[in-house]
């Protein structure tokens, strides 16, 4: 077995590349502080990339994951810590909901990107329904796990490390996890298998929706307070979080630590733009702009490995 | 053929229904007029983009335009800021309209170029292309609301003939258009080919690249013309004006009746699909109902419609 999966080695290096080239504009970032806070915003990020990633997997995109994480921060935030009952009963139903979207587009052979661009229509509106105006509060405990400070290494590097480590086990080490790969590589075969299509896809998507529903979480947790817009970016930033970290579009091959560390990078490049002094209206466009070029890196790399 | 086995017909049954179900809630039932000319007007931008859309879901799976909201946005925006510095006689009409139709076709063309040269799916390349368009416009707008010249404010906003929207003429016209270009041309037959079986199509001599790359650029130029249109209409450009288009074009064309896996579309059922989707949302409307509600029964309502018009059984 070789000791780093040649997936992976792109992502590491363009975020290796990003840390020194932010540790070069900034040197004062070079500290627990510095590092804490470049980073805290990623912990967020980082599971709903994970939870997009699995959607990938199965060969769907969804497009209405920041519209979901948003309707979660607002249960957090508005229901979660006056009722937490009604709180953890709704935020169970959002990942029921979400299984039940995966069974109905593999029963009805539906186009994911479809059906979640209306579901993003679904999840905005009840958020509003919740929370009308930007406001709540964050529930205490949820507080003070986000913004915890633990000796030697922040909060963030921790809940990154560990968001990796689980991801990488259930989607990579388990049967369970081998099971929807197999979907995402030849739903045929595993149907022909014995194992009902239906049931997985299902499970693919609840499993997403339970790290959406983490996503929605953790950011109340950093920002304390919940509003409907507040995560709208997440769709594009998860996508592109999978794609920087390695993971294709077709035939279930992904990579959870990959989805990790472009989640990562994402949150980086934000503040390297403008630590930059980039003006905001390139904003946007810059990150568009990053996801091209790698995926321009990655396909002449392909064709150099295609070479020798 | 019999008429009610064409892919369209239920469409404009619900069209219909949805029609008198919205007209029943206005009081006194004297709105119908005014009902059908919004609608009609309304109605004429969603087909618009949907047409382009249509053209690209023809192709097959994994084939849709991401870029529609930024392209409209990025049309309107720069078409506006160059007739705004001109007198507004009818060589500023011509050159918005021009400059609209080249922003759509550079679009489309880089859309195209990424798609093939990156090798990526269009739902990504379009997707990511779609933010740098955005942000050129942001950039170029500044915040600055420059007005249409007035003679295009009237035209948009006016019912010359028969009292229908000019708009509607427009989508009417270019609607036909389509319908030859799908139906009586090769063009047309190709690009059902590729959506039929693409290493058919490429093994019969059908030039797969070249179709495609026609089909994007096509697509852009309806939302950048659109984007044009809209902008004039509603007294200028606003960064967020093609936000809901994405859905729409796609949902006008599912609902009109073409398969979303491609290969097959009709352009009669575009027409149905938009008068549909904007008399559903008049009607919840007119049931005063709050926005949150709104939004959540217009995705229900496309996916439902999505789920029984285009669902296959799965394969065995």
């Amino acid at each position: 077995m070789r000791l780093i999966n040649p997936r992976l080695a792109l992502p590491i290096l363009s975020l290796a590349i990003l840390i020194v080239a932010v540790f070069w504009l900034q040197p004062r970032a070079m500290s627990y502080v510095g590092i804490n806070l470049l980073f805290n915003l990623a912990v967020p990020i980082a599971l709903a990339t994970v939870a997009q990633m699995i959607i990938i997997m199965v060969n769907d995109i969804d497009l209405s994951m920041g519209a979901f994480v948003s309707l979660v921060a607002c249960i957090t935030a508005a229901i979660l810590p006056g009722n937490p009952a009604l709180g953890v009963l709704m935020l169970l139903g959002c990942v029921l909901a979400y299984a039940a979207l995966g069974a109905l587009i593999e029963a009805r052979q539906l186009p994911a990107i479809v059906v979640t661009l209306g579901m993003s229509f679904v999840w905005g509106g009840a958020a509003v329904l919740i929370l009308p105006s930007p406001g709540g509060t964050s529930p205490v405990w949820l507080t003070a796990i986000m913004k915890a400070k633990p000796p030697l290494v922040p909060m963030a590097i921790i809940a990154s490390l560990l968001i990796a480590g689980v991801a990488h086990l259930l989607i990579m080490r388990s049967a369970f996890g081998v099971r929807l790969r197999a979907l995402g590589g030849n739903a045929r075969a595993v149907s022909r298998a014995g194992r009902s299509t239906v049931r997985l896809r299902a499970m693919a998507y609840a499993v997403a929706g339970c790290f959406a529903v983490l996503a929605g979480m953790a950011l109340v947790g950093l920002t304390t307070s919940g509003d409907a817009n507040i995560a709208l970016r997440y769709t594009l930033l998860s996508i592109a979080g999978v794609i920087l970290g390695g993971g294709e579009f077709t035939g279930g091959r992904v990579s959870p630590i990959g989805a990790v560390i472009g989640a990562l990078t994402l949150t980086l490049a934000g503040s390297f733009l403008s630590f930059l002094r980039l003006s905001p209206d390139w904003q946007i466009g810059a990150q568009g702009a990053i996801l091209i070029l790698v995926l321009a890196a990655r396909l002449l790399v392909r064709q150099a490995e295609k070479r020798t | 053929m019999t008429l009610h086995r064409a892919p369209w017909f239920w469409a404009w049954v619900a069209a219909f229904a949805a029609f008198l179900a919205t007209w029943s809630m206005s009081a006194g039932g004297g709105g119908g007029a005014a009902l059908a000319v919004a609608a009609l007007t309304f109605g004429s931008f969603s087909v618009l983009t949907g047409l382009g859309q249509m053209l690209v879901i023809t192709m097959g799976p994994g084939n849709t335009d991401l870029s529609i909201p930024a392209t409209m946005t990025l049309a309107g925006t720069l078409s506006l800021k160059l007739m705004g510095g001109m007198d507004g006689g009818a060589v500023t009409v011509l050159a918005g309209l021009l400059s609209a139709l080249l922003i759509g076709m550079g679009v489309g063309i880089a859309n195209f170029a990424l798609i093939r040269l990156l090798r990526i799916p269009p739902i990504i390349a379009t997707l990511s292309a779609s933010f740098l368009y955005q942000s050129l416009a942001i950039w170029s707008n500044r915040g600055l609301r420059i007005k249409p010249p007035p003679a295009l404010a009237e035209f948009t906003t006016g019912r010359d003939l028969l009292g229908v929207p000019n708009l509607a003429w427009v989508a009417l016209a270019i609607s036909m258009g389509f319908w030859v270009l799908l139906n009586l041309s090769g063009f047309g037959r190709r690009v059902s080919a590729i959506g039929q079986n693409a290493r058919a199509a490429r093994l019969a001599g059908v030039p797969v690249a070249r179709v495609s790359a026609a089909t994007y650029v096509i697509c852009a130029m309806m939302a950048a013309l659109t984007g044009f249109l809209l902008a004039c209409f509603s007294g200028g450009a606003a960064l967020n004006m093609g936000a809901e288009f994405l859905l729409m074009s796609i949902a006008v064309t599912v609902i009109g009746g073409s398969s979303i896996a491609g290969g097959n579309s009709n352009v009669p059922g575009i027409w149905a699909g938009a008068l549909f989707m904007y008399l559903i949302v008049s009607m919840l409307n007119s049931y005063g109902l709050g926005a949150g509600v709104r939004l959540l029964s217009t995705g229900v309502i496309i996916i439902a419609i999505v789920a029984v018009a285009s669902g296959r059984k799965a394969k065995p």
